[in-house]
């Protein structure tokens, strides 16, 4: 039964193979056509638009396949969203009104850059924060070592700022 | 020198005590969160309409093209906008679920079909049963949109006044309807 189905499937998917070729051709004669049309008559698109619409198309996200930008994803609804934007701007809206608009359709995850706000603020400054840490970190170390008296410090760097262990020795010594 | 030597002594005490405890809760709150995200779907992005009215919407009926259905005429009702196809997939797999809830006529469920052609669906619907009050076509995808449709089937709970209250994204489970959906729709129907 099944091997039944699957070979039906074959034969309309030749089938539809051999009208796509046609199809495909003509629509190849109808783009060259279209191109020669475009290169007489000058700019018939908009290459200004075109590249507004290909910086915007990289800063949001298609939310089927997630970590491809619009201008990338070949998912449908990257196509339907592209469609989209491009009849807003057409329209004369704004990139922020662009944005907003998708914003409240699927949320701040369609932006690559997210917006700062409390619930991003993590985000925004906790790297800086892990750094500012980690140098306040050092700077401590780098201080306490350079207290430490230079004949008590051990050769070994990898004791030198141990206190405890450094101490350790000379307490016994002291005694 | 005694008194740096005191210093030293004094300060080596908590360092002692922090040098096993702080990278230790470092690595517990990493752990967290690395649990937490265990049990979390990347596909399930919140949806910024939940709380807000559903989109206004006009639309053909499927069984009757020649009528709409629009967003106004189901106020006063708490009612789900189950959006599927005839070409996806999981929506195979929470149909059952969907017919035995129109069996048990809990909560009007109203069919949307999403980019699919109206024989396509109607063909679909004729196979696996048709579980909805209505159903009605979005051929062209705008209205998915409007709702941030991003992988179908989703399912919204929408109130009396039209408000959308839940919106659950992919296949609904057994579990989803009763623990979530069915005892938010009752609450809802008691307000």
């Amino acid at each position: 039964m099944n091997r039944h189905r699957r070979y039906v499937c074959d034969t309309t998917e030749l089938h539809l193979r051999h009208r796509g070729l046609h199809l495909r051709l003509r629509w190849l004669s109808l783009l060259i056509a279209g191109l020669l049309g475009v290169a007489a008559f000058g700019a018939q698109g908009d290459p200004a638009l075109d590249a507004r619409l290909k910086t915007l198309e990289n800063e949001l996200r298609c939310l089927v396949c997630q970590n491809q930008t619009l201008a990338e994803s070949n998912a449908p609804l990257a196509e339907d969203l592209r469609k989209e934007v491009r009849e807003l701007a057409v329209a004369g809206k704004s990139d922020d009104d662009i944005r907003a608009y998708l914003v409240a359709r699927y949320g701040d995850f369609v932006l690559y850059k997210p917006p700062v706000k409390a619930t991003t603020y993590a985000l925004w400054f906790g790297p800086f924060v892990l750094l500012a840490a980690g140098i306040a970190v050092w700077v401590t170390v780098l201080r306490r070592r350079a207290r430490m008296p230079a004949d008590d410090a051990p050769d070994d760097a990898s004791t030198a700022d141990d206190g405890a262990a450094a101490s350790r020795p000379r307490a016994l010594l002291g005694e | 020198m005694p008194t740096t030597h005191a210093t030293a002594e004094s300060r080596a005490v908590p360092t002692k005590w922090l040098r096993w405890s702080l990278p230790l809760a470092i690595f517990l709150v990493v752990l967290g969160f690395l649990f937490v995200g265990l049990f979390r779907d990347p596909r399930e992005v919140p949806s910024p309409l939940i709380g807000k009215p559903a989109p206004a919407f006009s639309l053909a009926q499927l069984h009757r093209p020649e009528q709409t259905l629009t967003t106004q005429d189901m106020r006063g009702q708490v009612w789900l906008l189950n959006v599927w196809a005839s070409w996806c997939v999981s929506c195979k797999v929470e149909h059952p679920l969907l017919v035995d809830l129109a069996k048990a006529n809990v909560v009007p469920v109203i069919g949307l079909a999403y980019k699919d052609k109206p024989e396509d669906g109607l063909a679909w619907l004729a196979a696996n049963g048709d579980p909805y009050r209505l159903s009605i076509v979005d051929r062209d995808g705008r209205v998915g949109i409007d709702f941030g449709v991003y992988g179908v089937p989703e399912t919204f709970v929408i109130d009396k006044s039209g408000v959308i209250r839940y919106k659950q994204i992919g296949p609904l489970t057994a579990d989803a309807l009763r623990q979530t959906i069915l005892p938010l729709v009752r609450e809802l129907q008691k307000s």
